[in-house]
């Protein structure tokens, strides 16, 4: 794995400018983009050799929503082609406006209704335990405004409660929940036992060191804050 | 034992013998497997009353290469997580066994938010979902058995109805000819549709496996009797098959009378079940007349 965050990364505006169509998701696809590289590049061991082994780090993108920057990484690190983004939800694409793990190689889940990633990743977590892979990692990327649906409410209890120091959400807060989260984001994750680091979304060595420091026992929450939503 | 206690003690026997099994709970049915809980940490995960969560655990589960079994009663297992069953076993390609406890009035005092008739109909417009309906405790335990090998979507439906004997077998069984017609009980519903039907001179078939259909099998029954008269037998809603049936004999003019819980009314009754076997017309007296007027 490369430690130089400039390779590569400086190219995601142009495979993003390839998808058009989407401008609808313009914004979601922008915000996410400087947290999945930094887990692409610096702190998933994920690569398309590995993709399938069955004690592989797992990235699941529950935010299915304006993939755009989700692909350009996945090009970027040798998932799919280059080529093929130009030709984005076409019907002889396989890639659509919300991910299909059928399809893409590499994606760990499909995605696009909101609240199921996280809890997709509280099984997974269970399930690699069960196997005996305690120190594969889960990593799980939702919005402030996923955080509304419930089924994300019922999964931040149980983890914090069961521990699982394997999982990690990331929440791309663009302040975009209707009714807002008073307190801020990490507080939902502080209360349920969670470990938080709220940092700058755009700065790659905050991120990274938000991802990597340890936190023992529990699960970690790292909120990413990015620009408001328009 | 009933349907529901002998799922448990072999779920229990499965986590001892196949260490990829494991079973997700939402407080139903805890207190009965905490001893395997107790032996298999890992693999009993009762994650309180979220349903949601319940179904999309399975869903990871089945994602990290493991079994899942998920349990609870009929209505949260199918209604209250739909989209879960949906989107992260379907959608996502994974398979679990859902085992669902409950059926359509088993709990009659509980009233309507115990009830949940509308399962295999929910479920159906799903593809790939394999359908079991036991009639017997001992069918319960094989269907059960026979889900977990593979990465299939089982939906196991148990019930505190069920026959006086076992019937095991693939398909649809022939426990009586005759030539007037063919009577499909399913599941729960045989003794009472081989009681209503005594004397009429009609074939009954029976099946525990509603999805897939095996349409092969109503065919040459049909063939067989020389009557184009099928009356269907379901304990959930009425007409849950009636589209398998008409695919199955599209080749050939027939008659189709569907009999099961009722879609025109939320019946608001208490009681027993037999209240409830009465206010739905699935008793065995209300099906002799029901299949007497049908039949030509």
């Amino acid at each position: 794995m490369t430690t130089d965050t400039r390779t590569g990364y400086e190219d995601l505006p142009r495979l993003i400018a390839l998808m058009t169509g989407d401008e609808k998701h313009q914004a979601a696809a922008e915000s996410t983009v400087d947290v999945l590289w930094v887990l692409y590049d610096r702190v998933l061991d994920i690569t398309p050799e590995t993709f399938r082994d069955p004690g592989r780090d797992r990235f699941l993108l529950s935010k299915g929503h304006g993939p755009m920057a989700y692909y350009a990484v996945l090009a970027k690190k040798g998932f799919i082609q280059e080529d093929e983004l130009a030709g984005w939800t076409s019907a002889e694409s396989r890639l659509g406006h919300h991910p299909d793990r059928a399809r893409v190689p590499g994606a760990e889940i499909a995605s696009g209704s909101l609240g199921h990633g996280l809890p997709l990743s509280i099984g997974t977590v269970f399930g690699l335990r069960a196997k005996g892979f305690r120190d594969a990692k889960v990593v799980t990327l939702v919005g402030d405004a996923e955080l509304d649906e419930g089924s994300n409410s019922e999964a931040i209890a149980v983890a914090g409660r069961i521990g699982m120091p394997q999982l990690t959400v990331v929440v791309v807060d663009n302040s975009s929940a209707t009714h807002g989260w008073p307190g801020g984001i990490a507080r939902r994750f502080e209360v349920e036992g969670w470990v938080t680091r709220t940092v700058d979304g755009r700065d790659h060595e905050a991120l990274y060191e938000a991802f990597t420091t340890p936190h023992p026992d529990r699960p970690l929450a790292v909120v990413a804050t990015v620009e408001r939503k328009a | 034992m009933n349907m529901r206690e002998t799922f448990l003690d072999a779920a229990a026997e499965v986590l001892d013998t196949d260490p990829n099994v494991a079973v997700v709970l939402a407080d139903i049915s805890a207190a009965q497997l905490a001893f395997a809980a107790r032996k298999h940490p890992d693999r009993v995960l009762n994650v309180g009353i979220r349903e949601q969560l319940m179904m999309s655990t399975a869903g990871g589960l089945a994602l990290a290469g493991m079994r899942p079994i998920v349990h609870t009663f009929s209505s949260f297992l199918v209604e209250r997580a739909f989209e879960q069953v949906k989107l992260d076993l379907g959608h996502q390609d994974v398979g679990a066994v859902l085992v669902s406890s409950g059926a359509s009035y088993d709990m009659p005092t509980a009233g309507r938010t115990h009830q949940a008739p509308g399962d295999v109909a929910l479920i159906d417009t799903l593809p790939g979902w394999t359908v079991h309906v036991p009639g017997h405790p001992e069918e319960a335990r094989r269907l059960l058995l026979e889900s977990i090998p593979g990465n299939g979507r089982v939906y196991l439906r148990l019930s505190a109805q069920e026959n006086a004997k076992p019937h095991l077998g693939a398909g649809l069984q022939t426990l009586r000819e005759g030539g007037r017609g063919v009577v499909l009980a399913v599941g729960p519903m045989l003794d009472r549709a081989m009681e209503a039907t005594a004397d009429l001179d009609v074939t009954v078939l029976y099946t525990s496996t509603i999805r897939p259909f095996d349409a092969a099998g109503l065919r040459s029954a049909v063939e067989a009797t020389g009557s184009s008269d099928v009356v269907l037998i379901e304990p959930y809603l009425a007409g849950t098959s009636a589209h398998a049936v008409s695919d199955a004999l599209s080749e050939s003019p027939h008659r189709l009378l569907s009999l099961g819980v009722r879609r025109d009314a939320e019946v608001r009754i208490y009681g027993e079940m037999a209240d409830h076997d009465l206010a739905h017309g699935l008793d065995a007296g209300s099906i002799t007349l029901s299949v007497k007027e049908f039949l030509r």
